[in-house]
């Protein structure tokens, strides 16, 4: 057992801190929350200058380690995250990586690494959610092309996305997991519609993408038709390795800040609230444990992560939610105030439960996967 | 970081593994109840389990706290009784602790458990009274007028440890029994709401295991106080998940299952109280 890093991998973390210590302070302030042309600017801008200095790729070709890294000193020093980058760099990025041909790694990897452009996820339906598999949009192939009609939903960054990577049913009578396939659909395409959807904290952080009669080249196909299924599992797995991380280490910050407050405030005489606090940091200090032993395992079994993802995912989800509850204690009657530090990140907490893989089918994957019990039917 | 044990560690686990198997059997530890089983604590002293951490100019084993921690854990698998930790400590100490032939026991803020089994006591437990054990495998002494005294961090890990390794064993139980159990004519492991308890187990036992582990690794008191009150919320829930995932039998004396509930109430206690721990852990913040 041993939890120190290499002098290679300190002296990345070295060159990291020295880069970021120079080139944040030349960044602008971020843009406001709806502002999404605003907001893709900046995170472009962003991933922009993590390529000239040659952190484009640390989600990808990068060891875990360097990504647990990278991600803790980027999150440290108030950098921001991937933000409109995530599907490009965690999602269908990794996916085209693995399972495109070559010419549709070069076309559609260096935009992605260099912030040219932008991807949305177009999985979840309005009747496939838990059940992805049960997804219905149609594509019917014609000559070069295939046309494609339906309905996506909670595509996060639909709004300034170039590529969106869809799942379509092209054979209806195969089993479930096999008629589905994985195309990459231009935004810009006639017959795609955007609506965005308003969170309960207000803001439009996804939307809806109806499709009628889209029509998509052939040649955008990633895997062989009707092998989508497997091929987005690749991609699934990526989500659930170290996509936390940065938001651990955040969590850690917010929580010495909260003890700062009740101190101020003098809510830190409450011994109930002191301890609740005190348990959190046990909580969160092990889950920046468990996600050392997370990337320790992945870089064992060459660097692909393993169904620690969602047990990680499960505790999480959760703690962050208690985090935002003990800050509303913290804060008492202020915690009504939008207006307030932490009552935002409370509303926006609610939905770490649910997305990615809601609880109860994390539960699923933890208990059958992992524990080998039967499954229902 | 190669946070997981090392093939060394992994060895070591399997020996006392395959030691602890061959004689803690339920029924034997039934039998012995709370009389203390000398033959087994000198069979565990020569193994070295008490002589872990002493050098090895000085008779022991010169391994260190990672090391005894996977140890701890195998005892707390099979419930092995007895005064373990406080034995442990005192090994290079108190004559005999090392290689088994004395049997130390220590005052713990207000418990003593095996006082009269104990050939040493360390601390003042003049005022000690018997008190009626929730678990029958620890008899233990009250000490009315005991101030709560400092936690010994390594104390406080080596019971987490004994915690995480109950909270595994409980967790291998419930799935076990969830595989095997049939009613409306399949395992009960198959339908959602006893599966999820059975995964919310593993969640809590890894989660625990990783800040023992680290823990172990840095010897920080503010970790291992941590590590103390995440690994008794996997031991005890634990327990008390596995009863339910047995149902009826889980509330027989029969079954293993109260014994881990119980025992795990116990090292709650000991070392380092959840109030303790999280009181360390606010004052860090």
């Amino acid at each position: 057992m041993d939890l120190s890093y290499t002098e290679e991998e300190e002296g990345f973390r070295a060159g990291l801190r020295d880069w970021l210590a120079v080139a944040l302070p030349e960044l602008p302030p971020p843009p406001s929350p709806g502002d999404w042309p605003a907001r893709r600017a900046h995170d472009t801008a962003w991933q922009r200058a993590l390529y000239d200095a040659g952190y484009a790729d640390v989600h990808w070709d990068a060891s875990p380690t360097r990504r647990l890294i990278f991600l803790e000193e980027t999150e440290k020093a108030g950098a921001p995250y991937v933000g409109a980058n995530f599907v490009g760099l965690l999602h269908a990025g990794p996916t085209i990586a693995a399972e495109g041909t070559r010419e549709q790694r070069e076309r559609w990897l260096p935009p992605i690494l260099r912030g040219d452009e932008i991807w949305c996820q177009g999985f979840s339906e309005p009747d496939a959610g838990s059940d992805l598999a049960s997804l219905r949009t149609r594509a019917v192939r014609d000559g070069d092309a295939y046309v494609v009609t339906g309905a996506k939903i909670w595509t996060s960054h639909a709004e300034v996305a170039d590529w969106c990577e869809l799942l379509v049913r092209t054979d209806p009578e195969a089993p479930r997991h096999r008629g589905i396939t994985w195309l990459a659909m231009p935004m810009d395409a006639p017959g795609v519609t955007v609506r965005p959807l308003r969170t309960l904290a207000g803001s439009t952080e996804f939307a809806e993408v109806f499709l009628d009669e889209v029509r998509v080249p052939a040649a955008n196909r990633v895997g062989a038709e009707n092998d989508g299924w497997r091929v987005t599992m690749v991609t699934l797995s990526f989500e659930r390795g170290t996509a936390f991380v940065g938001e651990v280490v955040a969590c850690r910050r917010t929580l010495a800040a909260l003890a700062r407050t009740a101190r101020e405030n003098g809510r830190w005489d409450d011994a109930v609230l002191r301890r609740r606090l005190g348990r959190l940091n046990a909580e969160f200090g092990a889950l920046w444990r468990l996600t050392q032993w997370n990337v320790s395992e992945a870089e064992a079994t060459g660097g692909v992560p393993g169904t620690g993802g969602s047990v990680f995912k499960l505790r999480y989800s959760h703690a962050r939610q208690e985090l935002y509850d003990a800050a509303a204690e913290v804060l008492g009657p202020d915690a009504l105030d939008l207006s307030r530090e932490w009552n935002l990140d409370r509303l926006s907490s609610l939905s770490y439960t649910i997305a990615a893989g809601t609880s109860q089918i994390q539960r699923n994957i933890v208990a059958e996967r992992i524990l080998g019990l039967p499954k229902e039917r | 970081m190669r946070f997981q044990p090392t093939e060394d560690q992994r060895a070591l686990r399997r020996g006392v593994r395959e030691l602890l198997a061959a004689r803690c059997a339920p029924q034997a530890l039934r039998t012995a109840g709370a009389r203390l089983d000398r033959a087994l604590w000198r069979e565990l002293g020569r193994t070295g389990f008490f002589s872990l951490r002493l050098p090895e100019a000085e008779g022991g084993v010169g391994l260190g706290l990672p090391e005894a921690v996977l140890v701890f854990e195998e005892a707390g698998r099979v419930l092995l009784p007895g005064p373990l930790v406080a034995t442990h400590l005192a090994a290079g100490t108190v004559p005999g602790a090392g290689d088994g032939t004395t049997v130390v026991t220590r005052a713990d803020g207000g418990l003593v458990p095996w006082l009269d089994e104990a050939d040493v006591v360390l601390g003042n437990s003049s005022d000690a009274v018997p008190v009626r054990s929730v678990d029958p495998l620890t008899p233990l002494h009250r000490i009315p007028s005991a101030p709560p005294g400092d936690p010994d961090p390594a104390a406080v890990l080596l019971t987490a440890a004994e915690q995480l390794g109950s909270a595994g064993r409980t967790t291998e139980t419930a799935v076990r029994y969830a595989k095997e159990r049939e009613q409306f004519g399949r395992p009960i492991g198959a339908f959602q709401a006893v599966k999820h308890l059975c995964a919310q187990m593993l969640v809590r036992a890894e989660l625990a295991r990783a800040a023992v582990y680290a823990a172990a690794v840095t010897a920080d008191p503010v970790e291992i106080a941590g590590a103390k009150l995440l690994a008794d919320e996997a031991a005890v829930q634990g327990a008390r998940d596995c009863l339910q995932v047995h149902g009826g039998m889980g509330f027989t004396w029969e079954a293993e299952v109260h014994l881990h509930l119980k025992r795990a109430w116990v090292r709650a206690e000991l070392g380092q109280t959840a109030a303790q721990a999280e009181e360390a852990l606010a004052a860090a913040l």
